[in-house]
């Protein structure tokens, strides 16, 4: 299933080139049908992009649901998956506007700091739960989604967090912009890149490869597979924890509910990024192209004459083809690979 | 193992059976389930008021057949090691086109014979794309979950059909003559007893177990992966769009965003009554436990006042410590008749 296998041993250079190209293709395709819906969208309405909110919505929209899938990104590629973010940003959501409420001395970033930290603890236990006790994560997280959700729910009862009960300090980060970009934009961008820099160029973020590639292989070499596992449930939690504030900040208002279904969006965004749900494949890049993606077709639908209610159909169709894709990609890749062999030898 | 050094060398020995019959018939993931149910029903009986009224078996039935239903094909899908996300959405489909043809004129039985018919396409579809194009079926089911949710969102928007005949609509909710076991498990029975010879009693069903266990191995000893698969993804299908039907009957309504989150419902009694994530293991009557354990637990709790959201924290944590004492339990046997054997590599959600 890998495209990239960890040891390249073709000494045709011309080969190894294309390959790579290949893999970064993989991403320049989901840009260029990002591309083409901002295009047609601003065709029919100049203002989908030209305009101060249409410009604003464009960027803003997509940063929240950017952060979860770079963190779904990473544990998806570890051959785990979490379906517990969406609970997870709901709680950590209500905790921001809670901790407004019932502390409101607190200065705003120890407020956004224990967010993080709440959205880590949840990750952590996940990850606890899988690396040592040794448990499909897609059963744990399907427990902890519940778990967290119903925890959520008995908190908040039926009441919930208004615009009026946070700092209007805070709502200005939700919607203020630097340079006509929003600070949100800018913030998930720059974890983004942090993200993407980790994965590709540490030791760290190449053993999450390793260990998604080949999880047995990865243990006899002597990767330390149980404390990445849980490294990639801690950032995973901690990404959903950030995307909880954001939620609060951006939309004001939090009630029990607030995420819920967002894991579903987030591991499509990862799968229609190029990120490969058996683990080892794909990029970060990959998952927030994807996020973005999605968020924004959402958005350009009735733009498009096409009532928003099909939204989850398209949805549904680009998850779909993109794994077809990256099958009939892989499928070639190998033929040409053993092409390759067998010319040598 | 070793206790059978010195005896006959040539018999191959399974070691689970080398204990006596009552320890391997109780000593189970089922019979604990079982228990447990057993245990809960009598606790809320004493405990909770109410409870023990024959009204509450009648609703508790009512509320938990579309998940009894749809359980029985998951436990096969899940025990072949794959999985379907899509029975959810599945559900929400086949309950708006039920709506969407009423609404058109056809008469309801015509109607649910369609239901049905894209029922099974739907799952012909997933089979096809797991089978045939040989994609994992978590990813493949992610996408079916938000393609068929889609198309029924998208056909009937935020309207309801709500004119159903008035025989089936009371159908739906009546109880047999005498009793207050609600109809619907009549054909919940029927399939029961049809999935049970299926995968229990059939050269087909020993199959899904060799699949579960090593697809190569089953290959090579002339078991049809593909094919089987494929029959279980549309089985899939055909019953959760029949759960469906059974949906808008009950609550004489069809909305595009029916029964959504059912899937993982479904999944956590599969898993919860004893099936493994990683396949080739498990047995219907502990996934049926498990799904009316479920129901009880949620059931009781409503009658106790308790906000019934509570049941979201039951069943997660029920789920969880389950595969936990399950897999600490394993790893403990395992350690304790071969000192020093290697752990098994960290877990995965492959599929």
């Amino acid at each position: 299933m890998t495209t990239t296998p960890p040891t390249t041993r073709i000494p045709v250079s011309g080969l190894t080139k294309r390959i790579s190209a290949l893999g970064r293709a993989r991403e320049l395709g989901i840009l260029v049908a990002l591309a083409i819906v901002v295009v047609a969208a601003t065709i029919k309405n100049p203002a989908f992009l030209f305009s101060n909110d249409g410009w604003r919505d464009l960027l803003l929209t997509p940063s929240i649901l950017m952060l979860v899938a770079v963190g779904q990104a990473i544990v998806i590629i570890t051959r785990n998956v979490d379906l517990s973010v969406g609970s997870v940003i709901g709680l950590t959501a209500y905790l921001t506007g809670r901790l407004f409420i019932d502390m409101p001395w607190l200065p705003i970033p120890v407020v956004v700091l224990l967010a993080v930290l709440l959205g880590a603890v949840l990750g952590l236990i996940n990850g606890a739960l899988v690396a040592f006790a040794r448990v499909p994560a897609m059963v744990i997280t399907l427990g902890t989604l519940y778990a967290y959700r119903g925890i959520n729910v008995l908190w908040a009862g039926s009441t919930r967090v208004n615009a009026s009960d946070m700092p209007r300090e805070f709502l200005a980060v939700g919607t203020g912009s630097i340079l006509w970009i929003p600070i949100l934009t800018i913030v998930a961008l720059v974890v983004l890149a942090a993200a993407a820099w980790y994965m590709r160029n540490t030791r760290g973020g190449r053993e999450y490869y390793a260990i998604g590639s080949d999880p047995a292989a990865a243990e006899l070499y002597g990767l330390r597979v149980t404390r990445r596992v849980l490294t990639a449930f801690v950032l995973s939690g901690a990404l959903a924890g950030l995307a909880g504030v954001f939620y609060a900040a951006r939309y004001g208002s939090v009630s029990s509910q607030a995420g819920a279904g967002w894991e579903l969006d987030a591991v499509g965004a990862a799968v229609i990024g190029g990120v490969a749900i058996t683990g080892g494949v794909g990029s970060v890049w990959g998952a927030a192209i994807g996020a973005v993606l999605l968020m924004t077709i959402n958005r350009a639908l009735p733009i498009l004459g096409i009532p928003d209610f099909w939204q989850r159909a398209v949805v549904g169709v680009l998850i779909i083809g993109a794994i077809v894709l990256d099958r009939v990609l892989a499928v070639r890749q190998r033929r040409r690979l053993i092409e390759a062999r067998d010319d040598e030898s | 193992m070793t206790t059978m050094t010195g005896t006959t060398q040539a018999t191959r020995v399974i070691p689970g059976h080398a204990k006596p019959l009552w320890r391997r018939m109780l000593l189970t993931r089922e019979s604990a389930i079982i228990g447990l149910l057993v245990l809960v029903v009598v606790v809320a009986s004493v405990t909770v008021r109410g409870f023990g009224q024959p009204i509450t078996l009648t609703y508790l039935l009512l509320d938990i057949a579309p998940i009894l239903l749809i359980a029985l094909p998951m436990t096969l899908i899940m025990v072949t090691g794959e999985i379907d996300l899509s029975v959810g959405s599945m559900v929400g489909l086949s309950s708006v086109v039920t709506g969407v043809a009423v609404q058109a004129g056809i008469p309801f039985e015509a109607a649910a014979l369609i239901a049905l018919l894209v029922g099974v396409v739907g799952g012909a579809f997933n089979g096809f794309l797991v089978t045939v194009v040989g994609l994992p079926s978590l990813a493949v089911t992610i996408g079916t979950l938000a393609l068929f949710r889609g198309l029924a969102v998208g056909l009937l928007g935020t309207t309801a059909v709500t004119d159903f005949p008035e025989t089936w609509t009371a159908l739906a909710k009546a109880r047999i003559a005498g009793t207050t076991i609600p109809y619907i498990m009549v054909p919940f029975l029927i399939l029961l007893v049809v999935f049970v010879i299926l995968l229990h009693f059939t050269p087909f069903g020993r199959g899904i177990y060799a699949i579960g266990l090593s697809k190569d191995a089953a290959r090579f000893s002339g078991v049809d992966v593909e094919r089987m698969k494929f029959i279980l993804f549309v089985l899939a299908g055909l019953v959760a769009a029949f759960a469906g039907i059974f949906y808008t009957l009950r609550f004489g309504s069809a909305r595009g965003d029916n029964a959504t989150g059912l899937e993982l419902q479904v999944i956590a009694a599969v898993v919860l009554g004893g099936v493994s994530v990683f396949g080739g293991r498990g047995a219907l009557h502990g996934v049926v436990a498990a799904a009316v354990l479920i129901g009880v637990i949620s059931s009781a709790l409503r009658l106790a006042n308790i906000t019934s959201d509570v049941i979201n924290i039951v069943t997660g944590v029920l789920l969880v410590l389950s595969v936990v004492a399950a897999s600490v339990l394993n790893r403990l046997q395992q350690s304790r008749r071969r000192p020093g054997r290697p752990p098994r590599v960290a877990a995965s959600t492959a599929t």
